[in-house]
């Protein structure tokens, strides 16, 4: 490892440049990835990773730059040539068809075939279970991929690259989706890989798992490579500091909650999903003045739900929800909002903004009928919403030319301040927090999450959903953990990770007393 | 009473399924070729279009080459252009398919009436000779099977046609290679980009041979049945068509049952003068049918999951 010569390099990426109408995605961006090593990409949303990536995969073609892969000069037209490369790419947003079975996902584009053009299921069988063994990733080729759960559809995605004869593995942030432990089994199955003298390239923006796993980091901000760095000779203060360009606090800097009144009380609460199947079986807990109660759990075990019918915009289908003593189970979101109950949904795109709508128009969505904004509910007072909308940019830091800019013009931070800030512009009682910081970047997590704990300290009762375990930890008070529609634990938030991980995969104890 | 009981009578005679048998087959044709385009991703309302100019172009070379065979060929080609331009608006320029198939029917509406004035200078064109019209075949042993024989094995060389068509394009979408990767690309068009398949290409060769066979059903329809052209003759019959492909959830089989049934309705009422009730009722039937099957009776079906949507390559 003394001398780098060119051969060692797997990929040798030099002076990519791509620009995009209104941006430069990758700005002259240099990238080595040394034969069997684990290389993590990081940088902040719109940092360029992904397009860089794209361009690795010949999905994307660069303005200019050249690419050598194993030392050999190479052109892409498109993801055909990556592959016979020796190329793959696991998709953070699963490339895979959840109608079609395991075996079909992962050999569609180099199927086996009998007489003319009959698909072969048991050649397709055979090679899938010889991949699966080599590399000692079990899968049913026969199962159907969409009812699997996330897990086996990454691993999925990975034999599915591995059968197409890879040895240079992107994994675009594959830990989004996983839990503690399904990340721990990645983690293994990972290290097997690069034993069998694959070279992987793995793109995350959890700095603790980048550490863990890599063996060297290249930062990007901005379009620009701005760090090469060897992870043991590093720290996460580093990397973040590179990747925002400025000292960031990764930690919540919170004192500890002086939680006052119950002001919300869930009892025995049970919902349907969309698909009209039971999403919440059950869910009873309470919700002090001036805590953060922080939900943790896989996604798609009822959290959604559970947020929806607090915030009046899902029908309930068993028990009573009360704020203070008010019975508020059967309120729809408008009289929700009345009586004192903000809402940021996970979608903000969908639900949280109309995105073809100004910042001062969004501002008061919701509220448009209140005294404030409006003559006797009817019609606006547009000098009351523009000197408000103007007072919620200032104080929350939304970085905009002005507020009569759609919010489909502004970043995702941006977006979500924009909601945070009417949310928390209300005075609310209660405040439900789904998913808050999803797909936003550093710089505005830091200030969503002060923010958030500013409401607290200020006596608002905060209920958090979030995929992301560390945000969880790091904001609550207390940590509810969700399984299959059930509170199955309330736990402190020092719980270890691992604790909390096999309480959010259904096993594990609830603690004594609690819930 | 006395209507339901004509119409039961009916249902049990030979001659009844073998007029439904043919309109079933006008149906189907262009259904298959919804099923195709729309399992690739492309939502296809044009077939009406297609068919209508196929019909007309069946006409127009039987009347100057006297062949059916350069009929049917000319015609097909006909429908396959119409589909080129479907095509090219909804996956080259990514417009809304839904505003491009409209156009397109009311495109071929006008332009077959424009064709049929200046080159003729009437509304209808005139008889093609039944000599040159497609003929009729029995096939030999099997049209001696009683009822069955009628039904199926006395037929227009196009239903044979038809129903091969039927099992090939149930057996390549199912069972082949290039079947999983036109449904791949109507599920995931990522997804099959990202494993190396030619998006674009799947999409205009599914569009395309939805053209191919909604102008064999036109040419079938103009010197097969009728032996003429008339303006708008295909009467709603490419809408038909794709509510048959979707009561059938986008299979050839099941679109097959939906076409029987709706040619079923559309011969009980060629038959109106022997059922006592009256004629317009009764030319509602088909389209009762239809809404009924579609409200009801199918349930929500669920298409492709990328069917309608546009692809850009290194979108995501």
């Amino acid at each position: 490892m003394s001398t780098t010569t060119a051969t060692d390099l797997a990929v040798q990426m030099r002076g990519i440049t791509k620009a995009f109408p209104g941006v430069v995605a990758n700005d002259h961006v240099d990238l080595e990835v040394r034969a069997g090593e684990i290389h993590a990409l990081v940088g902040e949303n719109g940092a360029g990773k992904s397009t860089l990536m794209n361009i690795l995969y010949g999905l994307i073609h660069p303005d200019s730059g050249e690419i050598h892969i194993n030392g050999k000069p190479v052109h892409m037209a498109g993801p055909r040539d990556a592959i016979s490369l020796g190329i793959g790419m696991v998709h953070q947003h699963f490339m895979l068809i959840p109608v079609f079975s395991v075996g079909e996902n992962i050999m569609l584009g180099r199927e086996p075939v009998t007489g003319t053009d009959f698909y072969d299921h048991s050649r397709a069988r055979k090679a899938i279970n010889d991949l699966t063994k080599r590399y000692g990733l079990a899968l049913d080729p026969d199962a159907r991929m969409g009812d699997l759960p996330v897990g086996l559809q990454q691993r999925a995605e990975i034999v599915k690259v591995l059968y197409r004869g890879a040895r240079i593995l992107i994994l675009d942030e594959p830990t989004g989706v996983l839990t503690p432990q399904q990340t721990n089994e990645l983690f293994v199955v990972l290290r097997d890989l690069v034993k069998a003298g694959k070279t992987i390239i793995f793109i995350s923006h959890k700095l603790r798992e980048v550490l863990e796993i890599s063996d060297r980091i290249t930062v990007m901000r901005r379009g620009k490579v701005v760090g090469h760095l060897t992870t043991r000779d590093t720290s996460e203060e580093e990397i973040a500091t590179l990747m925002v360009g400025r000292a960031v606090l990764l930690r919540v800097d919170k004192k500890p909650a002086k939680p006052g009144a119950v002001v919300l009380k869930v009892e025995d609460v049970s919902a349907n999903s969309d698909r009209g199947v039971p999403a919440l079986k059950g869910v009873t807990f309470e919700l002090r003045q001036g805590e953060i109660l922080g939900i943790a759990g896989v996604e798609g075990n009822g959290q959604s739900e559970l947020m929806e019918v607090i915030a009046g915009t899902r029908r309930s289908t068993g028990g009573h929800i009360l704020l203070g003593d008010r019975d508020i189970t059967t309120y729809d979101a408008r009289t929700e909002r009345d009586a004192g109950v903000a809402f940021i949904p996970e979608d903000r795109r969908g639900t949280g903004l109309v995105l073809s709508f100004s910042i001062a128009e969004n501002s008061i969505l919701g509220r448009e009928r209140s005294l404030t904004f409006s003559w006797h509910e009817l019609v606006l007072k547009l000098v009351a919403i523009r000197d408000w909308a103007r007072k919620l940019v200032k104080e929350f830091d939304i970085r905009t030319p002005s507020i009569d800019v759609a919010a489909r013009n502004l970043s995702g931070g941006n977006q979500q301040k924009v909601i945070v800030a009417r949310e928390m512009g209300s005075k609310p009682k209660v405040l439900l927090a789904a998913q808050p910081t999803r797909g936003v970047d550093i710089g505005a997590i830091e200030f969503i999450h002060r923010r958030i704990v500013q409401e607290r300290d200020g006596g608002t009762a905060v209920l958090l959903v979030s995929a992301e375990l560390d945000e969880v930890r790091s904001l609550s008070d207390r940590i509810a953990v969700m399984y299959e529609g059930k509170i199955v634990s309330i736990e402190s938030p020092d719980t270890p990770e691992e604790r909390l991980g096999l309480l959010m995969t259904g096993g594990g104890k609830a603690r004594e007393g609690a819930a | 009473m006395s209507a339901i009981t004509d119409i039961l009578q009916l249902l049990v005679t030979a001659n009844l399924w073998q007029v439904a048998m043919v309109s079933a087959v006008l149906l189907l044709l262009p259904a298959l070729g919804g099923v195709i385009s729309e399992r690739s991703g492309v939502v296809n309302i044009a077939m009406e279009g297609m068919m209508l100019t196929g019909a007309f172009f069946a006409v127009w070379a039987d009347l100057n080459w006297h062949s059916p065979w350069i009929a049917v060929l000319v015609a097909m080609i006909a429908g396959g252009l119409m589909a080129l331009i479907h095509a090219v608006v909804s996956i080259r320029f990514r417009a809304d398919q839904i505003v491009s198939g409209i156009a397109i029917n009311i495109f071929a509406a006008g332009l077959t009436v424009y064709l049929v004035r200046t080159i003729y200078g009437l509304q209808d064109v005139g008889h093609v000779v039944p000599a040159e019209a497609l003929p009729t075949w029995d096939v030999p042993l099997l049209s001696a099977i009683p009822f069955i024989g009628k039904v199926v094995f006395q037929q227009n060389v196009v239903v044979y046609i038809a129903l091969i068509v039927l099992v090939l394009v149930e057996i390549v979408l199912f069972r082949t290679r290039l079947g999983l990767r036109i449904r791949a690309v109507g599920e995931h068009p990522q997804a099959a980009d990202t494993a190396g398949l030619n998006v674009y290409v799947i999409r205009y060769g599914a569009v395309i041979t939805s053209g191919l066979l909604s102008g064999l059903a036109g040419a079938f329809l103009a010197i097969g049945v009728s032996n003429t052209f008339v303006p708008n003759m295909t009467d709603g019959r490419g809408y038909i068509a794709l509510a048959a492909m979707i009561f059938g959830k986008w299979t050839p089989r099941g679109a097959f049952v939906a076409c029987i049934i709706f040619g079923l309705g559309e011969a009980i009422y060629a038959n109106n003068s022997t059922i006592h009730v009256s004629q317009y009722l009764l030319s509602m039937l088909p389209y009762l049918i239809t809404l009924v099957v579609l409200a009801g009776l199918v349930g929500r079906s669920t298409p492709p999951a990328a069917d309608g949507i546009p692809y850009a390559a290194g979108s995501e």
